[in-house]
């Protein structure tokens, strides 16, 4: 099979998407963060604020691999722009 | 959207070293900063006026945050904390007003992400002395190498979670100002530019001030 620099880039692109099925996983994470946070409010309302600043801290940490897919998703993009110039 | 994907472009060169956007715009945001701090400090009263008591207001909160996740003890680290906040804040809504947004970089993340690093550990050994070393090695002394990976994963995390955040709602908010020129991408914008960044800019202070103080005791 001949690989030219169309075939190249048609699987870097489609490995871009596939790297963010790893959207879910923070997905996920947060919702069921965010419903703990929910209880908890609804437990306790005088500790508001305090739940809400824990929530945001660890739902930002829960996020991060979905980060770490999206920055490779960009730079697969950016090779196949480059491939293509 | 190509552009944003390309990285910042190269402004000038200084002898030979290429300057790129997000240092000039985060110059701008220095500007700012500095111009502010110059209006806050003008004609300070013990009775204070209109924006002496804004200024008041803004550290008071800032030290109230900072004391009741670091301590009393640690009241100190509130000028430090704050400017960092400030600096990250004002850069990520540079957006709104049309330069690039510098924290979209991933130099400019890392070096903010380098400098909580090293005050972890400066204040680390500051505290416990080279016992802080044993840590290490601790539970059990064939898991040094994956202490030392999750050292080295820090910076990375807390560098990689401010630059996709900003990078991903730069490329959001530029496909949607592409795909519809009226009225959606001003009130996307309040979501992907200024929600966002807020957020991201407080997230970022809290986990630096969490693994300082978590590093000192």
């Amino acid at each position: 099979m001949e690989h030219n620099v169309f075939t190249v880039g048609a699987f870097a692109l489609l490995g871009a998407g596939i790297a963010m099925v790893a959207g879910i996983g923070p997905a996920i994470g947060q919702g069921y963060a965010a419903g703990k946070a929910a209880e908890a409010v609804g437990r306790q309302p005088e500790a508001q604020n305090t739940i809400l600043v824990t929530t945001l801290v660890t739902q930002a940490v829960a996020e991060t691999t979905g980060i770490y897919a999206l920055v490779i998703a960009i730079m697969l993009l950016n090779f196949v722009s480059g491939l293509l110039k | 959207m190509e552009d944003i994907l390309q990285g910042p472009k190269t402004v000038f060169t200084i002898l030979g070293y290429p300057v790129s956007e997000s240092v000039v715009n985060t110059w701008i945001v220095m500007v700012v900063l500095i111009i502010l701090a110059l209006i806050f400090r003008r004609r300070l009263e013990l009775r204070p006026g209109k924006s002496q008591n804004i200024a008041e207001m803004l550290v008071e909160g800032f030290s109230g945050i900072v004391t009741s996740i670091m301590g009393e003890a640690n009241a100190g680290f509130t000028p430090f904390f704050g400017t960092l906040f400030l600096l990250i804040l004002l850069s990520n809504i540079l957006g709104i007003f049309g330069f690039r947004t510098p924290t979209a970089d991933i130099n400019i993340t890392l070096a903010y992400a380098l400098v909580t690093v090293f005050s972890i550990h400066f204040y680390a050994l500051k505290a416990k002395g080279f016992g802080y070393l044993k840590g290490f090695v601790q539970p059990l002394f064939f898991l040094l190498p994956i202490n030392i990976i999750g050292e080295l994963a820090r910076p990375v995390s807390l560098s990689m979670r401010l630059f996709g955040n900003m990078l991903g709602g730069s490329v959001i908010m530029a496909l949607i100002s592409g795909a519809v020129s009226l009225f959606v991408p001003a009130v996307a914008s309040i979501y992907f530019d200024l929600f966002s960044g807020i957020l991201q800019s407080f997230i970022f202070t809290m986990l630096s001030m969490v693994f300082i103080s978590l590093a000192k005791d």
